[in-house]
Order: structure tokens, then C-alpha cells, then sequence
């Protein structure tokens, strides 16, 4: 995927004809420090509407704290975040989800007492509106509510090809699986911006292959924004439209796969550099 | 050959989530809703009242009441007894102090007021988890119990400490006082537990019991997606406190008569509804139910085998009864860890595919 076009723009077309939005979410000058641990240094980047965005950066770069704090659960010393226009004030995590963000983890985060289902049905909790007594009474509204809700799921549930697993228990499935549930119960939520932390990790050849139709089915059919953290160096080259280099919690490059690639200072921190 | 979904199609979302999917099931849940019903009234006597079936449903509402809270919320609890204590001792200021109103209004409103009580006391949840919030629920039951003992106020001034159940009647049948008969005492305590086991059914399958499943598996992934985890465990132990308020309600007003707080409500009453919940297994409504059977039933079946049947003295056979209920707790949680709705769970599948299992 390379770009030509202007991208100061507002919106622009790729070259595969999807079009990306303006900015969903826009991270200024982003510091973040355990003690006396800098983990990431000063950073700025946006993620545009309907955009896959990648970061990338070689082991302890500051990536998923990056995420964590794009997700409201590391709350950074300096910096602002600023989401669909207007800055976000300090938020839990679970406020930070109402707003429309969802995300996977890199060591799966489903419920393992719960059936496949369930765990779904969970990402679509920012969208059920019953209250405690009306779930108790059941008929009426919470009835009316859990089915439109399945509804939503059970598409999700067509779109990442696990019917034959709904209804057994998370915790008998396999690693494979496992991820693919975590990114339905994301997908479920309908999120504005969908967080990626190393969908690949621990894949063999060919269920990356298979993460990869999904990430890219789910941005080209629900407009899905995707931000991605991710290893492998051709998935991510292949599958995104803007890459963040980072390392040791700096920002040292942000551009198209193309540009990434014929950077020198990224050239130099994934392959060394020698000191004299 | 006959248990099996084979051949019952479900055509719509709203028959898949049924509470029993296979058409056995629902036609064992009929039959037992009707027998409960339409005939046990017909036939019970004091005896099986006060031995088994009294103390059978209050404790199955406790049990539920527990479930909630730590099968499903992963909330340990050990002030159960204390909860069941501010339900009883709500009834009974309620009773006494507007005689004219209904006592079914009197029992909702003391598990209420529990619900309350409950809440307050589950806030150190959000801090403390496992071993330590059960120490500090713990601490509740002490407190409870020494308040209710020690604040006359409580049992309106009573020479003996104790507080009495007036008498009072649901439809001008009398249901609390010595004067109840058998059968009104069954039906009030039944009609509890069939609602409330429909509330909590509804209430765990629904995106309530999710949230709580989803703190209890992994509080911060749920947080994450947006469970806010006060509110969750908030509401847990404030429906877990509704019930067990119930439970204490009915307890002292219909099964008991009369109860003092350290006796009836002790520390061994937190821990018997605890091993009904682990016996029973936890996160499961059914798992109440049977773990409430288990530890009514088999103490009454051992004295009636060892006394009426073998013929040993009454001392002896309350003695061998402690060992032989302790050892088959012992036993249960060797052989199923969870449960006896896990066995329940198993022997399903096995009949399922009965008798061709390839």
C-alpha cells in the first residue's frame, strides 16, 4: 500500500480505494514514567478514521505502554490525548470503553469461566441499557435488549468463523482460538478505534495468515480504525497504511511502510549501529 | 436414548437462551413445579416441615444469596450469619412496629434493608480480594452479632434477649406464630425460593451475571472493557445481601419463632451456607440448590438410619452423624472440586449421548 496523496489533507483515498478520515485521535507530547524509568519519551502521533495504524519498535520500545495509555489504563505525567476533537480528561479504563475504544491483549484477557458466547456478549455491555430490575424481571426490556444484542454478536460471530465453538467454555479452546474470541469480543463492542496488542503473537504461518484477512476484512467491510502492535515485520508492512517506529520510548520514525523502511534511524535500531 | 437435543430445532434466539434448552429438562422442571405445588401440601406434615423442607428452602435462599457473590462475583463472604441476622431482626422491628402491614412486604423490606447493610460492608472489596476481604467480612459477623445482642433497642427491651414472631397471616392463612399449620409454613418459604431462584436465574444469565463473571475471572481485563468494577461488586453484594436478608426473614419469622443473634445466627451458620455453596458448586443456581439438600438431608437421613434403623442411642449417632457428614464433605471435594452441579453437568453429557457414546 503506498501513498501519493497529501496527507494534511482531511480525508484522502488510498491506492486500494478505501477512504481515510480526518484525525479520531491525536496523542501530544506524550510523557510516561515509572519512577525513574522513562518509558516513553515526549511522543506525538494521530490515528485517522478508518486508518490501519501500526506501532512497531523492537522489545521494551514502550509499545504497549503506549497502548496502555492510548486505553486509559497508564495515565501519562505529561501530554494530552485528545479523541474525536476535544481533550480527555483523566478517565478509568472502563470510561475510557464508553467512549468507543476496545482492545485485545498480548497475553489473552478473556473470562475463562465463561462460554464463547458470553465472553462476546460482554464487549456489547456499553450498549445494553437495563436496569438491574428490569434484567431481574427479565420480559420486557432486557429480554428485548439480550436478543438484539445477539444479533450484533452472532454476525461478529459468522465474520471470524467460530460458530462451531458459541457455546463451550473459553477456557477448553486453543491458543489460536483464544485470540480469535478476544478480537470478536473487541469487535463486538463496535468500537470508533480497536487497540491491537500483538494479535500475532505466537501463530504459526497460518492462522497469521488468517488474523491478517480478519484485520483487514473488519477495516475495509465496518470502516473498523485499528491501531496495532506487532512484530512481524511483513504483516505489519503488508497491512498498514501508517507505521510509528519507536525505541526506548522514543519516537524515531512515523510514516508510510515505504518511508519506514528507508529510514535510517529505524534501519539502525532494529539491525545495531556501531559505536566508536 | 430419550435425554438429547436431537431433533428440538430452535428457530430463535429467545428459544436458545431458554433456562432448559432439552425438552426433558422442561418437562422435569413442570413436573416438579407441579408436585411442589399440588401435592407436597397435600401430604406434609410437622415433622418433614420443620426436619426438611423449612430449613431445605430458607437455606436454598441463602445459598443462591451466597452464590451470587462469591460463584459468580468471585467475592468471598464469610458474614453470611451476620447478614442473615440484620434480615431477621429487620422483620422483626418491622413486625412489631407496623403490625397492620403485610408480612410478605415485611420480609421484602428486611432483605432490603440487608441489601443496605451488605453494601456497606462489601466496600472494602474494592481494596482487599480473596483471603483478606473474607477476614474483613469476617469482621462483619462478629460486629452484626454483638450489635444485635448488645443494643436493646433490637429486640424491644425483651427480659430474655430473644426476639418473638408475632403472629401474623398472608390471604387469612397464618404463616408466623406457633399456631401455623404445616402446609402454610411450606407454601410461604416455597413461593420465596421459586421467585427468588427466578431473579437470580435472570440476573446471572443476563449482562448483570456477566459483569460479575467477567470481575470475578479477570477484574482488570473487564474493567477494560468497561465493567465498572464499584458497581459490579456493589451490586453483587448488595442482591447477595437481598437474599441472604430473605433467608434471615424467614428463618427466624416462619422456621424459627423465636432466635437470639448468637445462636441462630453464629459464625457456623456463615460457614454451613459457605459449604453448601463449594459442595453445591459455585457459579451455578442448581449447585445452591443441591448443596442446601446435601447438608439438610443427610444429617436427618443418617439419625434416621443410625437411630430408627440400627437402633443406636441418640448421643452416639449425633456424634457419628458430625463424622460421617464431615468425611463425605471431605470425600466430595476430592472427587468433584466442583461440585455436585459440575456431577450433575457431567452425568448430562453422558446421557446426552447414551447408550452410543462413539
Amino acid at each position: 500500500m503506498t501513498m501519493t496523496t497529501d496527507m494534511s489533507a482531511d480525508s484522502y483515498v488510498t491506492a486500494d480505494g478505501r477512504t481515510i478520515g480526518g484525525v479520531v485521535m491525536d496523542l501530544k507530547n506524550i510523557t510516561l514514567r515509572f519512577g525513574g524509568v522513562v518509558a516513553i519519551k515526549d511522543i506525538s502521533f494521530d490515528i485517522r478514521e478508518g486508518e490501519i495504524r501500526a506501532i512497531i519498535g523492537p522489545n521494551g520500545a514502550g509499545k504497549s505502554s503506549m497502548l496502555n495509555v492510548i486505553s486509559g489504563f497508564y495515565k501519562p505525567q505529561e501530554g494530552e490525548v485528545w479523541f474525536r476533537g476535544s481533550k480527555r480528561p483523566p478517565m478509568r479504563p472502563y470510561q475510557v470503553a464508553r467512549q468507543g475504544l476496545a482492545r485485545t491483549f498480548q497475553n489473552i484477557a478473556l473470562f475463562d469461566g465463561m462460554s464463547v458466547l458470553d465472553n462476546i456478549m460482554t464487549g456489547r455491555l456499553n450498549h445494553m441499557k437495563a436496569n438491574i430490575f428490569q434484567q431481574a424481571i427479565w420480559k420486557g426490556k432486557a429480554e428485548r435488549e439480550e436478543i438484539a444484542n445477539r444479533e450484533i454478536c452472532e454476525k461478529v460471530i459468522d465474520f471470524l468463523e467460530i460458530q462451531h465453538i458459541r457455546k463451550t467454555p473459553v477456557g477448553r479452546l486453543p491458543y489460536g482460538l483464544k485470540k480469535r474470541v478476544e478480537l470478536a469480543r473487541a469487535l463486538a463492542a463496535q468500537p470508533s478505534l480497536l487497540l491491537l496488542d500483538e494479535p500475532m503473537a505466537g501463530m504459526n504461518v497460518e492462522e497469521k495468515e488468517d488474523m491478517s484477512r480478519f484485520i483487514l476484512d473488519m477495516n475495509d467491510e465496518f470502516g473498523t480504525t485499528i491501531a496495532l502492535i506487532e512484530h512481524d515485520m511483513g504483516v505489519v508492512m503488508d497491512l498498514s497504511d501508517r507505521v510509528v517506529v519507536m525505541d526506548y520510548g522514543k519516537k524515531i520514525g512515523d510514516g508510510t511502510p515505504d518511508e519506514v523502511r528507508n529510514n535510517q534511524d529505524v534501519i539502525d535500531a532494529y539491525l545495531g549501529v556501531a559505536h566508536d | 436414548m430419550f435425554y438429547r437435543e436431537a431433533g428440538d430445532f430452535k428457530t430463535s434466539y429467545r428459544d436458545d437462551n431458554q433456562t432448559f434448552p432439552i425438552r426433558l429438562d422442561r418437562m422435569g422442571y413442570y413436573i416438579l413445579m407441579f408436585v411442589a405445588f399440588l401435592v407436597v401440601p397435600f401430604f406434609i406434615n410437622d415433622y418433614w416441615v420443620n426436619a426438611v423442607f423449612v430449613p431445605f428452602l430458607i437455606y436454598a435462599i441463602a445459598a443462591l444469596g451466597l452464590n451470587i457473590l462469591t460463584g459468580y462475583a468471585g467475592q468471598v463472604s464469610l458474614g453470611t450469619g451476620g447478614f442473615m441476622a440484620v434480615g431477621a431482626y429487620a422483620c422483626y422491628k418491622l413486625m412489631t412496629g407496623f403490625p397492620e402491614v403485610s408480612i410478605v412486604i415485611h420480609i421484602l423490606l428486611a432483605g432490603g434493608i440487608t441489601a443496605v447493610v451488605g453494601v456497606a460492608f462489601g466496600l472494602p472489596s474494592l481494596r482487599i480480594k480473596g483471603f483478606y476481604l473474607a477476614v474483613a467480612t469476617l469482621a462483619a459477623q462478629f460486629f452484626l452479632v454483638w450489635l444485635f445482642n448488645k443494643v436493646p433497642w433490637f429486640y424491644n427491651y425483651s427480659a430474655s434477649g430473644q426476639i418473638t414472631a408475632p403472629e401474623r397471616s398472608v390471604f387469612g392463612v397464618m404463616v408466623t406464630g406457633p399456631n401455623t399449620e404445616a402446609w402454610a409454613k411450606y407454601m410461604i418459604c416455597l413461593v420465596f425460593v421459586v421467585a427468588l431462584a427466578w431473579v437470580a436465574r435472570n440476573l446471572t444469565r443476563g449482562m448483570m451475571g456477566r459483569k460479575w463473571m467477567g470481575i470475578r475471572d479477570m477484574d482488570i481485563a473487564a474493567e477494560i472493557i468497561g465493567v465498572n468494577p464499584l458497581m459490579a461488586k456493589m451490586s453483587a453484594f448488595a442482591v447477595s445481601s437481598f437474599f441472604v436478608g430473605i433467608a434471615g426473614a424467614l428463618f427466624f419469622s416462619v422456621y424459627l419463632g423465636a432466635a437470639e443473634a448468637s445462636e441462630a445466627f453464629g459464625i457456623n451458620k456463615s460457614f454451613l451456607i459457605l459449604f453448601m455453596v463449594i459442595i453445591g458448586g459455585l457459579g451455578s443456581i442448581f449447585g445452591s440448590f443441591a448443596g442446601a439438600a446435601f447438608m439438610v438431608l443427610m444429617p436427618v437421613f443418617l439419625k434416621n438410619v443410625l437411630v430408627g434403623g440400627l437402633g443406636w442411642p441418640t448421643d452416639l449417632a449425633a456424634h457419628f452423624e458430625f463424622m460421617i457428614v464431615g468425611g463425605l464433605i471431605v470425600l466430595f471435594l476430592i472427587v468433584e472440586p466442583h461440585g455436585l452441579a459440575q456431577l450433575w453437568r457431567l452425568t448430562k453429557e453422558k446421557l446426552r449421548l447414551w447408550p452410543f457414546p462413539h
